[in-house]
């Protein structure tokens, strides 16, 4: 896997990009709430990849296998991926209550109602 | 214990195939206006992530991202699609501003790349450090053969403490601002 060099790097830098894209460009906050669960993925792989080990394996000890993957950074992203649902689900709380209030979850129908 | 010639050719393969379907996914995204074909979409996404945790090592990322990211925020996402409707209005939103601020960061991040070292490579910084002791003394210190369950429950155990604490800060927010809609019909 080698030959891969920075390939995984890469794709997480594009999916970053394609993320804050729809965060900033969607009118819909649901949209938003989409761009931001790939934004998430994409800083997740950028962890998964460091903590891999050319010829390794999953870090479960067993007798046999000498090389293992570096089990720290998927501590660190068991835990984000769970913060990451607890922020969706506020952030779609909030956008459930905002449709209750505007009518809207688009953001232009919104700005237009708060200058009215 | 190298696995055989024909699952390293597939596994060599996979690696390829899912980071570029995952780009194509992400992509397919932006030019989606049904909110119920986005989240859809979104699931399918996280499912091929969870794939490529397999791949890198990360199996117990791998389940996570699977029930976590492919099943519970799906579900809680086309539920919200459901009480706020599923069209998207496209074409609304300050296009220009976002691609330049977009070019600007990926140009920025594509930059700091050089300075990561090779990807596989066992003397990066990121391995020199606790990862060996963990590996070493789990077994000893834990007595359990997942060194990641080790690690989450006993050596970082106030991370979890802290992630714990997060669930419950969002599940009090959640129940907080539904809460109040009850109360402002009573009045």
């Amino acid at each position: 896997m080698t030959t891969l060099g920075v390939f995984n790097y890469w794709v997480a830098v594009v999916l970053t990009m394609i993320g804050l894209y729809l965060v900033m460009a969607s009118d819909n906050l649901v949209k938003k709430l989409v761009g931001l669960n790939i934004f998430q993925t994409a800083v997740f792989l950028i962890y998964i990849t460091i903590g891999k080990v050319e010829g390794g394996t999953a870090p479960i000890l067993k007798e046999g296998f000498d090389v293992y993957s570096n089990p720290l950074p998927h501590v660190l992203i068991l835990t984000a991926i769970v913060v990451a649902v607890a922020t969706t689900s506020v952030g779609l709380a909030l956008v459930t209550r905002i449709k209750e209030e505007y009518g809207s979850v688009e953001e232009a129908e919104m700005r237009k109602q708060d200058e009215e | 214990m190298d696995p055989p010639k024909g699952k390293r050719l597939i596994v060599d393969f996979a690696v390829i195939l899912i980071p570029v379907l995952l780009v194509l996914t992400a992509a397919a995204l932006i030019w989606l206006h049904n909110l119920v074909a986005v989240v859809m979409l979104l699931g399918f996404y996280s499912l091929l992530m969870a794939g490529l945790w397999v791949i890198l090592d990360a199996v117990d990322v791998a389940f996570t991202e699977a029930a976590v990211g492919a099943g519970i925020t799906t579900v809680l996402m086309l539920a919200a699609v459901g009480l706020t409707g599923q069209g998207e209005r496209p074409g609304q939103g300050n296009v220009l501003v976002a691609l330049v601020v977009v070019a600007v960061t990926g140009g920025a991040l594509f930059y700091a790349l050089s300075d990561l070292p090779p990807f596989g490579a066992a003397d990066a910084p990121a391995h020199t450090h606790v990862a060996s002791r963990y590996l070493g003394q789990s077994m000893t210190e834990a007595g359990i053969p997942n060194v990641v369950t080790a690690v989450l429950a006993s050596y970082r155990g106030y991370d979890t403490l802290g992630e714990v604490t997060v669930i419950f800060a969002a599940g009090i927010s959640v129940l907080a601002l539904f809460s109040r809609r009850h109360g402002d019909r009573k009045n």
